[in-house]
């Protein structure tokens, strides 16, 4: 077999790469820093594989753009970053009501409000699981490498169609602008998921029927299944509903298809837990420091293990408190003032010290940080 | 007493079959729309020019936002896109982009298409896409019970314009022409007939068309303007009303309060998913 190509990609780039691999088909976007890279590398691929680009007037305009395409059955994303994925939230919460799979990546800088658009950050992660109103059940990914993006990429366009959700992926500024030599994935190597279609009938079709997994099979319009698609709470023909016993089921389909499958959408790196009395908890590109400082300090004959979340939300609940359980402390590394660790401290028993690293001066977590802040808990 | 032939009666029930045939089945009814409102009208008229146009139920897509008259697809029996306030139009875009042979046809009201949904609605105009808007303009928010509207003309009534409006009202159709649509028109819920004909002109033009049909919230706008019942607003509509070939030959002055009615704008502008193609396809042969 011939040697792979090996090419030099920028993180907002292995993200279009992925997504095309994953079979995107249509993207719609506006125009923000630090995302700007996913439009235009989009702009110049789709055309080429028949696929849609559209600059959209706004935000809220691209991601309603996008459900409709998802909906008329392409596979269909967008790129932005935190002001614009504040402007979007109101109609992710419209295709998670609607069971409508669509992929948001979210280049993350510097906030509140316009913020630092040049610089790093995190704390748009609890926005992800809450930014929309209503209950939610968000999956969210986050990847720490520009391989890891294009993989985390294709796996979110996955998840999106196998569980008829909205998928964010939690990119950071450093990573979306970090250029790396890789050798990506072949065509076939990775799994690619398509959402399953109906075979019924029209006159049998429910298309938010409650099957046995809770996830409904889905029509493009056009293909002969007319159905009414709300945002209003609806029954499993889509019609509105105010009847309490239409209306729990339906919310609980929309949580339950998720957390009951969990075990299809956690995805977890692990070095170094087996001994391991510290652990670092990370996610994003404070992974790539964590995974150096626990280098560093294994070789000077510290136990100290790492834990990389891929997987942001669902939270790894069952997962994190299964690595860590031989630990004594945790440090959890974020951008932020503090988003993630609370939901550690949440998994965690509490004989385990949680203790905090945080950064949220637009620069990134250096492995010395971790190393230093470990001398300080120990 | 009015005698009715039995070829009438025929005729009537001829006409009401059509109706049935597009309503869907199940339990979408009753509509949430208050007896006499307009909105059963203009569907009556989208529902007969679909007919005459023979398309098929599968390839039309109806899509709304939020507001009495975003209710609408959700009655008729076609692929239905009932969708969040103001961005029907976005939503529309995406299903038109992403299947261009689909027949787009977007219900929306004055506060949906004008207010939150206003950016929106430009931009469809100026790509020119092939999407149908109906806007059905009665002056005032009647889902959230009578609010003020950007059409609510200035002095006039609503529950946030208590002591008259101190705002100017939009033109939509001037806003549509100006901002590129290539078709525009304007009809009344009184004028059944010419509004059968706009709309079924509108979905056969290639390109952006919008048709505003003036209709009357008699709930709302009537009551806090104390312009009486549905049918007194209906006989407003008819007396106020000129058709355009006239309105050509009026002052401006005897125009003030006229709804100049008709196909007022058509223009054979390409059409954004005809272009990309296009380019799509000079990219594909490379070079």
């Amino acid at each position: 077999m011939a040697q792979k190509e090996r090419v030099l990609v920028m993180g907002n780039q292995a993200c279009v790469l992925g997504a095309i691999y994953a079979g995107l088909r249509f993207y719609a976007g506006y125009p923000i820093t630090p995302s700007t890279e996913v439009a235009e590398g989009c702009a110049r691929e789709l055309p080429k594989i028949s696929g849609r680009f559209i600059q959209m007037e706004d935000e809220i305009g691209s991601i309603a753009a996008v459900i409709g395409a998802s909906i008329s059955g392409l596979k269909s994303m967008t790129a932005t970053s935190g002001p614009g994925y504040s402007l979007m939230v109101e109609n992710i919460g419209y295709a998670y009501m609607t069971e409508t799979p669509i992929v948001i990546i979210n280049v993350q800088r510097g906030g509140p409000s316009t913020g630092l658009p040049t610089k790093v950050s995190q704390s748009d992660t609890m926005q992800a699981q809450w930014g929309t109103h209503g209950d939610n059940t968000a999956i969210a990914v986050a990847p720490s490498t520009i391989y890891e993006t294009f993989t985390e990429t294709v796996r979110a366009f996955n998840l999106a169609e196998r569980f008829r959700t909205p998928v964010t992926i939690l990119l950071d500024e450093v990573i979306g602008h970090s250029r790396q030599v890789v050798m990506l994935p072949e065509p076939g190597e990775l799994k690619v998921t398509n959402r399953v279609k109906p075979t019924c009938s029209p006159e049998e079709f429910e298309a938010f029927a409650m099957t046995p997994n809770l996830v409904s099979p889905m029509p493009a319009y056009g293909d002969g299944y007319r159905y009414v698609c709300t945002g209003l709470t609806h029954d499993p023909r889509g019609f509105t509903t105010n009847r309490p016993d239409e209306i729990a089921p339906k919310l609980y389909k929309l949580r339950h298809k998720i957390v009951d499958y969990k075990d299809e959408i956690m995805l977890l790196r692990d070095e170094h837990m087996d001994d391991a009395e510290v652990a670092f908890i990370s996610y994003g590109s404070v992974s790539r420091a964590a995974l150096q400082a626990t280098d560093i300090v294994r070789k000077a004959g510290f136990k100290v293990g790492t834990v990389q979340l891929f997987t942001v939300w669902p939270f790894p609940d069952k997962e994190i408190a299964e690595l860590c359980r031989n630990c004594r402390k945790v440090i959890v590394g974020e951008l932020n003032m503090g988003q993630i660790i609370n939901e550690v401290r949440r998994v965690l028993p509490p004989d385990i010290e949680v203790h905090a690293l945080q950064r949220y001066d637009g620069e990134i977590l250096t492995p010395m940080q971790l190393v230093e802040k470990l001398e300080e808990v120990l | 007493m009015t005698i009715v032939t039995n070829v009438t009666k025929d005729k009537e029930k001829q006409k009401s079959d059509v109706i049935l045939k597009y309503l869907r089945p199940h339990k979408a009814m009753p509509t949430v729309w208050c007896a006499g409102c307009g909105n059963g009208i203009v569907m009556t008229a989208i529902i007969r020019a679909i007919d005459n146009l023979g398309l098929s139920k599968d390839e039309v897509v109806m899509v709304s936002g939020i507001g009495c008259s975003s209710r609408m697809p959700i009655y008729l029996d076609f692929n239905a896109l009932h969708t969040t306030h103001g961005r029907a139009l976005g939503f529309a875009t995406g299903v038109k982009f992403a299947r261009p042979e689909l027949k787009v046809i977007v219900i929306t009201g004055d506060g949906d298409a004008l207010a939150i949904g206003g950016n929106h609605f430009i931009h469809a105009c100026r790509r020119n896409i092939d999407i149908t808007t109906i806007l059905i303009n009665n002056n005032i928010y009647g889902m959230t019970g009578g609010q003020g509207s950007p059409t609510t003309p200035a002095h006039s009534f609503s529950t946030t314009t208590p002591y008259g409006n101190a705002e100017k009202q939009f033109d939509p159709c001037c806003l549509a022409q100006a901002a590129g649509a290539s078709f525009v028109g304007r009809g009344t819920v009184y004028h059944t007939p010419q509004l059968e004909n706009l709309i079924t002109q509108a979905i056969q033009h290639r390109g952006f068309s919008l048709v505003e049909v003036i209709s009357n919230c008699h709930t709302y706008y009537g009551r806090l303007n104390k312009l009486g019942d549905a049918v007194n607003m209906l006989n407003d509509f008819k007396d106020r009303s000129v058709p355009l070939a006239k309105a050509q030959k009026m002052s401006p002055e005897d125009l003030k309060g006229k709804y100049v009615i008709g196909l007022l704008h058509k223009d054979d502008k390409t059409e954004f998913c005809d272009v990309y193609d296009e380019v799509m396809a000079k990219v594909k042969g490379g070079k």
